[in-house]
């Protein structure tokens, strides 16, 4: 097969790449210029893209012998994820950027390039494994159960899966690390970014400042009354507790958390825990990495990256996808993905447009 | 992968000829600091300053004309900054750099950066269509104000499309009003007869890599007269302008190589200029809508350049480095990020059609078979391109 490695820089995309190149692939290296104003150098173990990046992707692909490429994608980056991003929080929704990504970026415009030049499929670095099943090819969650990424690629269908292969599914990262060490890789050692990539010093807020400009407004409690101020609704996430700035303690005492965002009236609005959990979700955009579920299905729900999954039943209408939890859940936040799936495999996703409460639910359920 | 190897990318760099590398191993071996005064010392001194008079013979300059460099890019900031610093010392008024819109980053950096942090007031001289520059726009520009001109810097040939520029013009309507013209001919050297006296230039870069010396040495000509203030300080080695300890053996490989290659430049320039048809012809056949650029001009004999719109260079390159053939997007020292050529936009072509594009290059090594196997890949090549450059345009126009 000719297989196109996309190297980020990092040990796991070397890793994915070597592998391919073991397995008897013609291989070729790019590295995905993703920012047209590139840092020299990382700063900590944030950001990439930078062009020390590129040099460690570079220097990993001449070691194991493969051509290698840098794509300049900083256009399509820049509309497809990063204007998604500041629009997302423009409207009070927290987006996840990485997902955006794999979706427009990595197996949309790359994968399509390198089919049309030829190649059989895109490899990347991700923790997720690729199985054959009865209907097709299936994307499980890895066997690292830390490092599993099969949330941020839950919006691949079964056109895009057919052309992805992630190497690393099977291995824990610390065996990964140690390969790459074996491999002779300089980047064995070399700090996991985190944290958006185009966000180089780690202040989302900061950026989201110098994007939308400040929009000051009020914070205020579920009856209404003002409790405090902001310098803008996108500083705020459903069921952030911190950094809240609120002068004076709940009369009972307890933390308060972010229960709605209204970036039209600028209003944000804090209430107990209990009534932040959610029963229902309702998304849009689905994306089915097989076959679309018929009916009302049982699974279980993922509803942010690092989060555990949960019983849920789930409904698809009309590409209006409902999920309902067994048990009701805090911090589910539009503009996030649901992610279902059955075990390990994943059935698909939507991006989540509204969240209500169990009694709404229940009201809803009773009709 | 294809087992097929051809190599045309030449004006990169060329193959080391064997007898240099000979020259090169053989004098490795003497022991001796050539400004030593003890006998070991005379040795390496000879061997200095017989590569400097074979240097000199091959480009028409006198031996105390030749100052040995590290190569074109400390050649090239040594004429710039050099000229520039000593012609305002000598009268400040002179502060205006005029150079042409398409020289190589050595030039076009350190004229920008005398421009950004010396005062120096930068003029880039408009090209035509072919990459040749404009001369009623370029006398203008120095009739202007003759007096405040420090230096003219115009390259002999370009390394990207090839276009020979009329240096006798050039430097003719400069010395009108004594200023001094330094010419980058890195590219010309070798593939077209450079004579040094003769151009009446003051300043020219050479480099050893390109004529089949080794990379890491080559030359600037200047002439007996011109007074350059130093950049590298030190030792006072070469004229007082270029200290450093001199590399005998580098300067003995880049000696042989340009005897071998100035000896015979005038039937190697007529075998190139066969073989750069046929390529010319050959691809303009495999696709029929391919853009010869700068056809219209006189250019180096060995360079082909061509857009193939609908296609990026990038592309091109990887299907093409796939199928075992080496060359160009443009100079191969805008690596990484792949931008628009300055030199092509320069010359009025579309930033999609100049991301568009590929240089072959020829030289001594190169043989009809290199070139057939350039002409059948890149037809295939050229239609996968189009197929992934119509995927971004299809991005483009859902936007």
């Amino acid at each position: 097969m000719r297989v196109l490695a996309a190297m980020s820089g990092g040990v796991d995309s070397a890793v994915a790449a070597a592998r391919m190149v073991d397995a008897g692939h013609d291989v070729t290296g790019v590295h995905l210029a993703l920012s047209s104003n590139p840092q020299s150098f990382r700063s900590g173990a944030r950001g990439c893209c930078t062009l020390e990046d590129s040099r460690d992707a570079r220097r990993a692909a001449d070691v194991m012998g493969i051509p290698f490429y840098i794509w300049d994608l900083a256009e399509r980056f820049r509309a497809d994820v990063v204007e998604d991003f500041v629009a997302e929080y423009a409207a009070g929704r927290t987006p996840n950027p990485c997902l955006r990504c794999n979706e427009k970026i990595k197996f949309s415009a790359v994968l399509e390039r390198a089919l049309a030049l030829g190649f059989d499929a895109v490899c990347t670095g991700h923790y997720a494994r690729i199985l054959d099943g009865p209907q097709g090819r299936e994307l499980h969650r890895a066997v690292d159960p830390e490092k599993d990424q099969s949330y941020v690629l839950g919006v691949l269908t079964s056109e895009q899966l057919a052309h992805a292969i992630f190497p690393l599914g099977d291995t824990v990262k610390t065996d990964i690390r140690d390969e790459a060490e074996r491999r002779g890789l300089a980047v064995a050692r070399k700090p996991d970014s985190h944290d958006i990539c185009f966000i180089a010093d780690g202040d989302t807020a900061g950026f989201l400042r110098d994007q939308l400009g400040e929009a000051p407004g009020e914070v205020v409690d579920t009856s209404g009354e003002v409790i405090g101020e902001h310098d803008g609704t996108f500083g705020f996430t459903i069921g952030q507790r911190k950094g809240l700035r609120i002068g004076r303690p709940a009369p009972d005492g307890k933390p308060r958390y972010v229960l709605d965002i209204s970036p039209v009236d600028r209003r944000v609005t804090v209430g107990s825990r209990e009534e932040l959990a959610v029963g229902e979700v309702v998304g849009s955009a689905p994306r089915w990495c097989g076959p679309a579920p018929v009916g009302v299905v049982e699974c279980a729900a993922q509803f942010r990256a690092h989060g555990e999954p949960v019983p849920a039943r789930a409904e698809l209408v009309d590409d209006v996808l409902t999920v309902w939890f067994d048990v009701a859940q805090e911090g589910v936040a539009p503009g996030q993905a649901i992610v279902l799936y059955d075990g390990d495999r994943v059935i698909g996703s939507a991006t989540i447009d509204r969240a209500h409460s169990p009694m709404i639910m229940n009201s809803s359920r009773a009709i | 992968m294809s087992e097929r190897r051809v190599y045309v990318d030449h004006a990169a760099t060329s193959p080391i000829l064997p007898e240099v590398i000979e020259v090169v191993a053989e004098t490795m071996a003497t022991l001796g600091n050539p400004s030593s005064l003890h006998a070991a010392g005379r040795q390496a001194r000879k061997l200095v300053e017989e590569s400097r008079e074979t240097v000199a013979a091959a480009f028409g300059a006198g031996p105390s004309e030749v100052v040995f460099t590290s190569g074109g890019t400390e050649a090239d900031n040594l004429a710039v900054k050099g000229l520039y610093w000593s012609r305002r010392a000598a009268d400040p008024r002179r502060v205006r750099i005029l150079a042409s819109a398409v020289e190589h980053h050595a030039v076009m950096d350190t004229v920008q950066w005398l421009g950004d942090a010396q005062g120096a007031e930068v003029e880039w001289l408009p090209v035509d269509r072919n990459g040749r520059l404009d001369l009623d726009a370029y006398s203008a520009a120095v009739r202007r104000d003759p007096e405040s001109v420090a230096l003219v810097a115009v390259m002999w040939a370009n390394n990207e499309v090839g276009t020979v520029q009329p240096m006798g013009e050039i430097t003719a309507v400069a010395h009108e009003h004594g200023i001094p013209v330094h010419s980058d001919a890195v590219q010309a050297a070798g593939q077209v007869p450079i004579d040094f006296s003769a151009s009446g230039l003051d300043t020219v870069t050479i480099s050893a890599h390109k004529l089949g010396g080794p990379i890491g040495v080559g030359a600037l000509l200047v002439r007996r007269d011109v007074t350059l203030t130093p950049v590298q300080h030190g030792g006072g080695q070469e004229r007082d302008v270029r200290s450093g300890t001199l590399d005998a053996p580098s300067f003995a490989g880049f000696a042989t190589a340009a005897r071998a290659a100035t000896r015979d430049v005038e039937p190697h320039m007529r075998r190139l200029s066969r073989l750069r048809d046929r390529l010319a012809d050959g691809v303009t056949a495999a696709v029929p809508d391919a853009i010869r650029n700068a056809a219209g001009a006189r250019t180096l004999p060995g360079i082909a350049h061509f857009s193939f719109p609908g296609c990026t260079g990038d592309s091109l390159l990887l299907l093409l480095d796939a199928a075992g053939v080496y060359c160009s997007t443009g100079s191969a020292c805008s690596v990484g990020v792949s931008r628009p050529s300055h030199v092509l936009l320069a010359m009025g072509i579309a930033d999609d059609v100049a991301q568009a594009s590929l240089r072959f290059s020829l030289g001594r090594t190169s043989t009809p078979e290199d070139v057939d196997a350039v002409i059948e890949a890149i037809g295939p090549a050229v239609e996968r391109a189009r197929a992934a450059g119509l995927v971004d345009a299809t991005w483009k126009n859902n936007r």
